[in-house]
């Protein structure tokens, strides 16, 4: 498939007032396959929004979002739920891991909505958790584990259902500097195995390791 | 248009699994949600059960012997005045054609002239009521048939009862109840000794130990009924009546044919009272007793009901990150709708199975103190744990509703 990743044409929000605030304002972007974008601003610049649009889990309110060259601006909410589930996977700044279920049983959340047989799920869990590197730490909850290896389970947990998209919110912002080093040399290593990711940060530090830079400013996008 | 991509599912084994994690993964937080289902569902299982067990005692005291008696009572006056005696004389030969009845007859207490009692001598006219006072006072004079005394179910100290013939040629014999003879000083019949009765000396035949019926009779003196009329007259308006000791079963069937046997002519005239029946008893107790108490458990129900539905609620509130997560995942609504449903269903599911088992628990406990056999009915204890179910999925269905409304994009801001 030859269709960029993410394709943004004219795609802008508006939440509507009384006052109405132009959080993105309509903009193009193209992510081809295998990149790795940095998406940047300071807070207030609308960086949310773009998640919230990239990640569909909000509809733009102008232009055409196609996502894997699939135009989603048309598609009901199950269809844009299922895109999010098979071709999207998501690291949040606060994690989002579930603190009473072990790093494993987080990972095999990913499947849980996407039809993957229930055995299946913890041999690829086990899998994807060697991969970023905690085997070791599969029976942990995450009360047990280090920043670090919280958002290193939250990585499995995103990588574990084959997405074409690693879209990461702040992935560094509640780790210290060794953890988010070793966090973003997990994200290089992905960015070489072929992984498309797109990190949205506003730490400039950060920004510098991706391929490219987008900056946000006011909810203006400038490649 | 078919969607370009497969539509993500929740099996309903997963979503099962999910909200028992949910639940077993916070033990504590479980146990306090469903107490009130527990409560509710536990005083369900324990008012049926005790009220169950209560009526079967009240089975057991209707026993045998309340089962077989039938009696009749002359309400012949209140039909017509002038009426007279409602028993015929022949009662008893005629009651011998109605099937099912083991022993018959009629009896009244005696109406005797004042002054006039029962004594080891003659009283009342000519010897005076002072002298002969002493030994009569309150002693009731029973004129009773053979079969009457035979209904009564006597067990004889001495001698024997009075039987057909003394009753056909109008004796003056009399069977004393164990009371009369002590207070008599009547000790043995070998000295065949005579009770009078005014001036009228009585032959006494034997003296009756015990009854299992009328206990009252033991402070009588019973005579022949033929004697009782040839000395004192026919009974009067509404003091007759007609003791039937009928076959185990038969009581009720007797009741509803004895009137018309007697007196075919006027069958209003006689009353027959049949045991009371034991199912119409049960249903009484049941209505009267637990209808209070089905309430309070009600209310303990829908106490539990809305707890759940709270602490779920808080769940929901609390759980808002996980909710954004799970649609980030590829949860519909639905599917996270369904995840919290199951999970409060479960809950009152549980809260019902501890609850019927504390229930039950109860029901044993009070039988074992109070000496009674614990009776549940089965039906009972299988509806329990599904009233808990019912309870939770009622008490889930808001906030289910509330955690499917949430707004991917704004749960995982937080």
């Amino acid at each position: 498939m030859t269709a960029p990743v993410i394709e943004f044409r004219g795609v802008g929000l508006t939440y509507p007032g009384p006052p109405a605030v132009a959080a993105l304002r309509p903009c193009d972007l193209r992510v081809p396959r295998g990149e790795f974008v940095t998406v940047v601003g300071p807070s207030g610049s609308g960086k949310s929004t773009f998640l919230n649009v990239a990640g569909l889990l909000d509809s733009p309110t102008c232009g055409r979002y196609l996502l894997d060259g699939i135009d989603t601006a048309a598609l009901p909410d199950r269809s844009r739920a299922a895109l999010r589930g098979r071709r999207i996977g998501f690291v949040f700044q606060a994690f989002h891991l579930l603190p009473h279920r072990s790093a494993l049983e987080n990972v095999t959340l990913a499947m849980l909505y996407t039809e993957v047989p229930r055995k299946e799920r913890l041999v690829r869990a086990r899998e994807v958790l060697a991969q970023v590197g905690l085997a070791h730490r599969a029976d942990a909850v995450p009360g047990r584990l280090s920043g670090g290896e919280r958002q290193r389970v939250a990585i499995a947990r995103a990588l574990v259902g084959r997405p074409s998209l690693l879209l990461c919110d702040e992935p560094t912002g509640n780790l210290d500097s060794a953890n988010a080093a070793s966090v973003l040399a997990l994200l290089d290593e992905l960015h070489g195995a072929g992984m498309t990711v797109v990190v949205i940060t506003h730490d400039p530090g950060v920004a510098a390791r991706g391929h490219r830079t987008v900056t946000l400013h006011d909810g203006r996008l400038r490649a | 248009m078919t969607p370009p991509v497969r539509t993500t599912r929740l099996s309903a084994r997963d979503t099962l699994s999910e909200a028992l994690a949910g639940i077993l993964r916070r033990p504590g937080r479980a146990v306090l949600t469903a107490l009130g289902t527990v409560l509710g569902v536990g005083s369900f299982v324990a008012v049926l059960g005790l009220t169950a067990t209560l009526s079967s005692r009240i089975d057991g005291r209707f026993n045998l012997l309340t089962a077989t008696e039938v009696s009749v009572q002359d309400v012949a006056a209140e039909h017509d005045e002038f009426a007279g005696p409602a028993f015929p004389a022949d009662a008893e030969q005629r009651l011998r054609q109605v099937a099912g009845i083991a022993h018959a007859g009629v009896l009244w207490t005696v109406r005797l002239d004042p002054g006039t009692a029962v004594g080891s001598l003659p009283t009342g006219a000519g010897a005076g009521a002072a002298e002969g006072g002493a030994g009569g006072g309150g002693t009731a004079v029973v004129a009773a048939s053979p079969g009457a005394v035979a209904a009564l179910a006597p067990t004889l100290r001495q001698g024997r009862l009075y039987d057909e013939f003394a009753e056909r040629t109008h004796q003056r014999v009399a069977v004393l109840g164990s009371g009369v003879a002590d207070r008599l000083g009547i000790t043995t019949l070998a000295t065949r000794p005579v009770v009078h009765i005014g001036q009228e000396p009585f032959t006494v035949a034997g003296i009756i130990a015990d009854v299992e019926r009328r206990p009252e009779h033991l402070l009588s003196v019973l005579v022949p009924r033929a004697t009782a009329e040839e000395l004192w007259g026919p009974p009067g308006p509404a003091s007759a009546s007609l003791l039937i000791d009928t076959e185990l079963g038969a009581a009720r069937q007797v009741a509803g044919l004895v009137p018309l046997a007697l007196r075919p002519d006027h069958p209003e005239y006689l009353k027959a009272v049949p045991p009371p029946d034991p199912r119409v008893l049960r249903s009484g107790v049941t209505s009267d007793l637990s209808a209070l108490f089905l309430l309070l458990a009600g209310i303990c129900l829908v106490i539990g009901a809305v707890g759940i539905a709270n602490t779920t609620l808080v769940a929901v509130l609390e759980r808002t990150g996980e909710i954004g997560l799970r649609r980030a995942l590829g949860a519909r609504g639905r599917h996270v709708w369904a995840q919290f449903l199951t999970e409060s269903a479960a809950l009152g599911a549980l809260g019902g199975l501890v609850g019927t088992a504390l229930g039950e628990l109860t029901v044993v406990g009070v039988s074992l103190v109070r000496d009674w056999t614990p009776v549940i009915h089965p039906a009972t204890v299988a509806a329990a744990p599904l009233a808990g179910l019912l309870t939770g999925l009622l008490a889930g269905l808001h906030p289910a509703w509330r955690a499917a409304r949430i707004e991917p994009a704004e749960a995982l801001r937080r």
